[in-house]
């Protein structure tokens, strides 16, 4: 993979992107240093306390302090955003690279894709959660057919104009055989789009988690998950605004983190959008 | 648009039916006889093999006919109708926000470029598209329900009429419109950026028209099928985001309706909605297919 990247290349976004995301996946992995009580233990004595030096972001109806089950939530957002970029990349990739290549595939394939695209993707991961009930592995799994298709279509998009170029003809001329040509040769050429792409389906995977976990498809409680905090605060907001405030804070800026950083990488990785931003 | 239709339909059937459990269950006590179950099961009629379940449903529903619900004991057609209209003014409302809010924002950022102005557009983009549209919406709440007072936190007031109503969908409406406003703010950004940069915008500044008729009708009018996608995508996003909205503000609308169906197993509810939400938003794109031909005379559909 040649992306050609000069340090000084590298637009100060980017790295203030990857600040924000290296400081919520420390977060996630250091979780048990970092937070200041058990994110389980309930405490009855001292429900709904507002922030305080004991209790930085307050506690909840259970007396559970917010502050240490934000902390631990960012574990459950990271693994299942990092999962279903994975699985989802990876599906997505290959389904991309066969049905831009072979052209009767792409008819079969890209009719069942967009056929996935047009539920609503909540609403289609409820569906699959609801048959395969709702735990934190099986979000994984709704989460990434949901997603799988627009890696997909991103990449056969790249594949189409790829396999137009002459060294692909020159390949095909001396002979080589399919796969080595899908992945020696435009595999690399479709990266950049594709890691614009896994960038963009880890952020909005956080945000499609808490809302699972919100309705009660996701997560389930008592486990501190960003939608399960954020929906413990719901029917308390007349006395506890900080249940509210600050868990969808953290939501808010590991994924803006994430969207800078693909942002920035779209325009260093894809020169024809270069100046149109 | 066909084949689009028959494949959703299947992926919607063979999804819910992938669920290992049998909703059978869910009528009778577990210590009633075997004989029974077997009455419910074939009442409901998942003691068929699933491709006879599969043809049946499928002969019902190209007649409109989308099976009954398990729980509400009424059709299942019936019951998505009745709750569809929350969701469509919740999708309309939003929409109206979005446009209303990113056309401007978008058009100014772009006749702007690297100016003030744009930094705080970009800003309004960033924060919007990276907030989750149900977080906003409990902001909204905290902010004009339980601080200001001045609108309701949640669900319909009963008998507060037409006014009553509008008032209970304005936050809602406000929670799905902005962030998904920052997505079309910054298509009619670069759309705007990129026909600015054609000819004849050039040409129509040289022979001195006023330069809001060059951004309105050279410039906008050209930049404006890019846009037309992404109101699109928005469309599907919302109808996306009132599943989560309308729990948040106890709505009694179509995500509402899945949500419920779900907890109880409701499959031919859950399939239904899934179908025709689909099938909404396969229709919606149609119209912004034919759009693209208004406003681009080039292009043609034979």
């Amino acid at each position: 993979m040649r992306l050609q990247l000069k340090s000084d290349a590298v637009p100060g976004r980017i790295v203030a992107g990857a600040a924000l995301t290296l400081a919520m996946v420390t977060m996630a992995i250091a979780a048990p240093l970092i937070a200041t009580h058990d994110p389980y233990a309930v405490a009855v004595r001292e429900r709904f306390q507002p922030p305080s030096v004991e209790n930085y972001l307050g506690t909840d109806e259970y007396g559970r302090d917010v502050f240490s089950r934000v902390v631990f939530g960012a574990r459950i957002s990271m693994y299942v955003g990092l999962g279903v970029m994975l699985i989802s990349t990876i599906a997505g990739t290959i389904i991309g690279l066969f049905s831009g290549y072979y052209r009767k595939l792409d008819n079969v394939l890209m009719r069942v894709m967009d056929a996935l695209m047009s539920f609503p993707s909540i609403l289609l991961a409820i569906a699959i959660l609801a048959a395969i009930g709702p735990r934190t592995g099986n979000v994984i799994v709704a989460l990434s057919i949901v997603y799988t298709p627009r890696t997909a279509r991103v990449v056969r998009g790249s594949v189409l104009s790829v396999r137009e170029e002459v060294y692909i003809e020159s390949a095909q001329a001396v002979g080589l055989g399919d796969l080595r040509i899908i992945f020696r040769y435009i595999l690399p050429n479709v990266m950049a789009p594709l890691i614009v792409q896994a960038t963009f389906i880890l952020a909005l995977t956080i945000i499609a988690e808490a809302g699972l976990s919100y309705i009660g498809a996701g997560t389930p409680p008592p486990a501190p998950s960003w939608g399960n905090i954020l929906a413990d605060g719901r029917p308390h907001m007349y006395r506890a605004w900080w249940m509210t405030v600050f868990p969808g804070l953290f939501i808010m800026i590991s994924v803006l983190g994430l969207n800078v950083i693909g942002d920035g990488l779209r325009d260093v990785l894809d020169p024809r959008l270069r100046g149109s931003r | 648009m066909i084949p689009i239709a028959l494949l959703v339909a299947i992926i919607a059937f063979f999804l819910i039916h992938l669920s290992p459990g049998d909703p059978a269950t869910f009528f009778v006590s577990p210590d009633a006889p075997p004989e029974e179950l077997e009455r419910v099961r074939e009442r409901l009629g998942v003691d068929q093999p699933i491709f006879v379940q599969f043809g049946r449903w499928l002969g019902g529903v190209v007649q409109g006919d989308l099976g009954v619900s398990f729980f509400q004991r009424r059709p299942v057609i019936q019951a998505y109708l009745a709750a569809l209209p929350v969701t469509l003014m919740l999708a309309v409302g939003g929409m109206a926000i979005a446009l209303t809010l990113a056309l401007p924002i978008g058009i100014i950022s772009a006749l702007k470029k690297d100016s003030l102005v744009d930094k705080i557009g970009t800003v309004f983009v960033f924060a919007g598209i990276s907030m989750p549209n149900f977080w906003f919406g409990m902001l909204l709440i905290l902010l004009f329900a339980v601080f200001l007072g001045w609108l309701p936190a949640q669900g319909f007031i009963r008998g507060a009429g037409l006014g009553g109503y509008v008032r209970s969908l304005i936050l809602p409406a406000l929670a799905l419109g902005y962030p998904n406003s920052a997505l079309i703010a910054r298509m009619t950004r670069s759309s705007m950026l990129e026909v600015m940069r054609q000819d004849y915008v050039q040409t129509a500044r040289a022979k001195g028209l006023r330069a809001f008729v060059v951004t309105s009708r050279h410039a906008f009018m050209n930049a404006i099928n890019p846009i037309l996608t992404v109101v699109g995508l928005v469309f599907a996003r919302m109808m996306a985001g009132s599943v989560v909205i309308e729990t948040v503000f106890n709505l009694p609308g179509v995500g509402r309706l899945v949500v419920n169906s779900v907890m109880r197993r409701d499959y031919p509810v859950i399939q239904g909605a899934l179908l025709l939400t689909a099938l909404l938003i396969v229709g919606f794109n149609l119209i912004i297919d034919l759009l693209y031909a208004i406003f681009d005379p080039r292009i043609r559909y034979d």
